[in-house]
């Protein structure tokens, strides 16, 4: 923090009268914009310490007002590990998610590369169907699909009902991924198809190696979609404890525990803490996605 | 001979449109099509998931519209956060982002900082934030108290649950900081110098240089925040129900929208109709609704200034 505070060497120098009011009123402004940037960031990273200090707070402690720890309870964790079901939650979060990402990106390549890269007719409608598709609340249709799933092919209580689905094209990977595939020049296209290849393998030799940022931005998008959705296995896990997910558990965790806010944040920081480890490691990849999501037709 | 090739050579590239497009195809026709036409046709029946479904005629529409008592109150208050909360966080998220571009001195630390929120699984957002801002013990309060501010009751006061979930919105702002961010930098300097030439204030330079350039992505991030407005539903029902203190599976039934119906939104009537009442017509009525008010904004979406989002060459 004191390196950010560091102010910038140039500032240092001074000339005549006049350059050295311009400087004052650079320096000014460079406090004004850091002190507001400290500012912001408490607002931003202060929820993160004080839910991450209640964690280590004592059973008694967590219901009073303190706000540090007297004594550091590291062991508030291995309580949340022992909580019957919690690694359950884990591997089905890891399932529904991991397959959800191959499946849905997979699936998705195809059509991507079609809406971005064939000419044909009805493609903008297509596109335009697609990015309703996306913006749809899952709600609007829940009813009709839940009847189906459940009283038709009778997977309630799984998370199938979840994962497979994402075998059939996810419109907003296809969407993200169409973005991404617009960017790559056509020249490399018809070169490829000088040079004899068809269209699949132009898609898998030629497109999709340079489609990796793109790919690996959607997987993530596609990963914590699933890490995050709660609505899903409410519909179709709820009535079975073993198809919780993380995201569903971390809920009825603090619903079994009302009392123990330190295990229910010491819980909350063990849901968030893997998302913002990948994030450390995968920086580029989430900032291209949000780019992505917008702007550049 | 080359009518031939040529009607050969469409139909090729026809099969292969066919071929790259069937995932989704077949996606849109099971997961999207059919469901639409059904959600359709049970608003008109009467449908509880055991007995065979029975026409109902309009009876579930009027029993929506003026029977149910919850879905003036939640059709407000979705209205509520689509005109408050949106338009905070597009302010608050244009002001993160210029101050971005401002910051020079441990820029990606600074950037990082404000965009982790926006990573937070939303449960475990909820939960922190439920925490953070109960009355009774959470951490805000105290220090409001200790600096002599009247403390509110967050998401315990019908007043201010709603202003709680905007705040945890702007917490999240990342997304938008990043869009921003980008489209602020894209901006060309010259019309910068010229304006500062012109001898434009701040101000001036900000109102009449950064706001037109920027202004398809404030109007980007204005729909797209309406869009994800109108679907809020883990983040008010998770507050709810950590602040009413349900205990789930003890026999406490969670009273929906608590504080008095303050946090309930248009999703959360489908759940609340169709998978406590079992009443599926009038849940696919409200999911209509949705679907409506979705469908209007998202074209919104595609229309505005020859697409915000464009179709491509």
């Amino acid at each position: 923090m004191t390196q950010v505070l560091d102010k910038p060497a140039e500032l240092a120098v001074t000339t005549s009268p006049a350059e050295r009011t311009a400087r004052r009123k650079a320096l000014l402004e460079w406090v004004a914009v850091h002190a507001l940037g400290v500012a912001a960031a408490l607002f931003f990273v202060l929820p993160f310490v004080f839910v991450f200090l209640t964690s280590l707070m004592s059973d008694s402690q967590a219901l009073s007002r303190d706000l540090i720890p007297h004594t550091w309870e590291w062991g508030n964790y291995k309580k949340v590990f022992d909580t019957p079901g919690f690694l359950t939650w884990w591997k089905n979060t890891l399932l529904y998610a991991g397959a959800g990402t191959v499946l849905s990106v997979v699936s998705s390549i195809p059509v991507a590369y079609a809406l971005a890269k064939f000419r044909f007719r009805g493609r903008n409608l297509s596109l335009m169907l697609v990015i309703s598709m996306m913006m749809l609340p899952p709600q609007v249709v829940i009813i009709p699909m839940y009847l189906f799933w459940a009283k038709q092919l009778d997977l309630s209580g799984t998370l199938w009902p979840l994962i497979i689905p994402m075998a059939f094209g996810d419109a907003f990977t296809i969407f993200l991924l169409r973005q991404f595939l617009m960017t790559i020049p056509n020249e490399y296209l018809d070169a490829a198809k000088v040079d004899g290849c068809g269209d699949l393998r132009t898609l898998l030799k030629v497109v999709l190696p340079m489609a990796r940022p793109g790919i690996a931005a959607v997987a993530l998008f596609q990963f914590f979609y699933a890490w995050n959705d709660y609505f899903g296995p409410q519909i179709y896990a709820s009535e079975n404890p073993g198809a919780w997910t993380l995201s569903y558990g971390l809920e009825s965790f603090k619903g079994a525990h009302h009392t123990d806010w330190n295990l229910t944040m010491a819980a909350t920081v063990l849901v968030m803490a893997p998302v913002i480890l990948v994030f450390f490691f995968a920086q580029k990849a989430f900032v291209e996605g949000v780019t992505l999501t917008g702007v550049k037709g | 001979m080359s009518t031939v090739t040529l009607a050969s050579k469409r139909r090729r590239s026809a099969l292969r449109t066919l071929a790259f497009m069937s995932p989704w195809l077949i996606g849109f026709g099971v997961f999207f099509a059919y469901p639409m036409i059904s959600t359709v046709y049970f608003s008109f029946m009467h449908y509880d998931g055991f007995k065979p479904p029975t026409w109902s005629g309009t009876k579930n529409w009027t029993y929506v519209f003026e029977n149910y008592p919850l879905f003036w109150p939640a059709l407000r208050n979705t209205l509520w956060l689509v005109v408050v909360m949106v338009s905070l966080r597009v302010a608050f998220g244009l002001g993160v982002g210029l101050l971005i571009t401002k910051i020079k001195t441990g820029t990606g630390v600074f950037r990082t900082l404000f965009y982790l929120p926006y990573l937070a699984p939303p449960v475990a957002a909820t939960m922190a934030f439920a925490f953070l801002l109960n009355p009774g013990t959470g951490p805000v309060n105290s220090i409001l108290e200790k600096v002599g501010i009247p403390a509110p009751g967050w998401f315990n006061d019908p007043a201010w649950s709603k202003p709680a979930l905007t705040l945890l919105a702007l917490w999240g702002i990342g997304d938008l900081m990043v869009i921003f961010m980008a489209a602020l930098l894209d901006v060309p300097k010259e019309q910068y110098e010229a304006a500062e030439l012109d001898g434009a204030s701040a101000w001036q330079r900000f109102r009449f240089v950064t706001l037109p350039n920027i202004s398809p992505i404030v109007m980007f991030a204005v729909v797209t925040g309406v869009i994800a407005a109108m679907q809020s539903y883990t983040q008010p029902l998770i507050a709810g129900k950590v602040a009413s203190g349900v205990i789930q599976g003890a026999g406490t039934q969670f009273e929906p929208g608590y504080p008095d119906k303050s946090t309930l939104t248009l999703p959360q009537l489908v759940y609340n109709l169709g998978f406590q009442r079992f009443d599926y017509g009038s849940a696919c009525v409200v999911a209509l609704v949705l679907f409506v008010l979705s469908m209007v904004f998202t074209a919104f979406l595609m229309r505005r200034r020859g697409g915000l989002i464009q179709a491509g060459d």
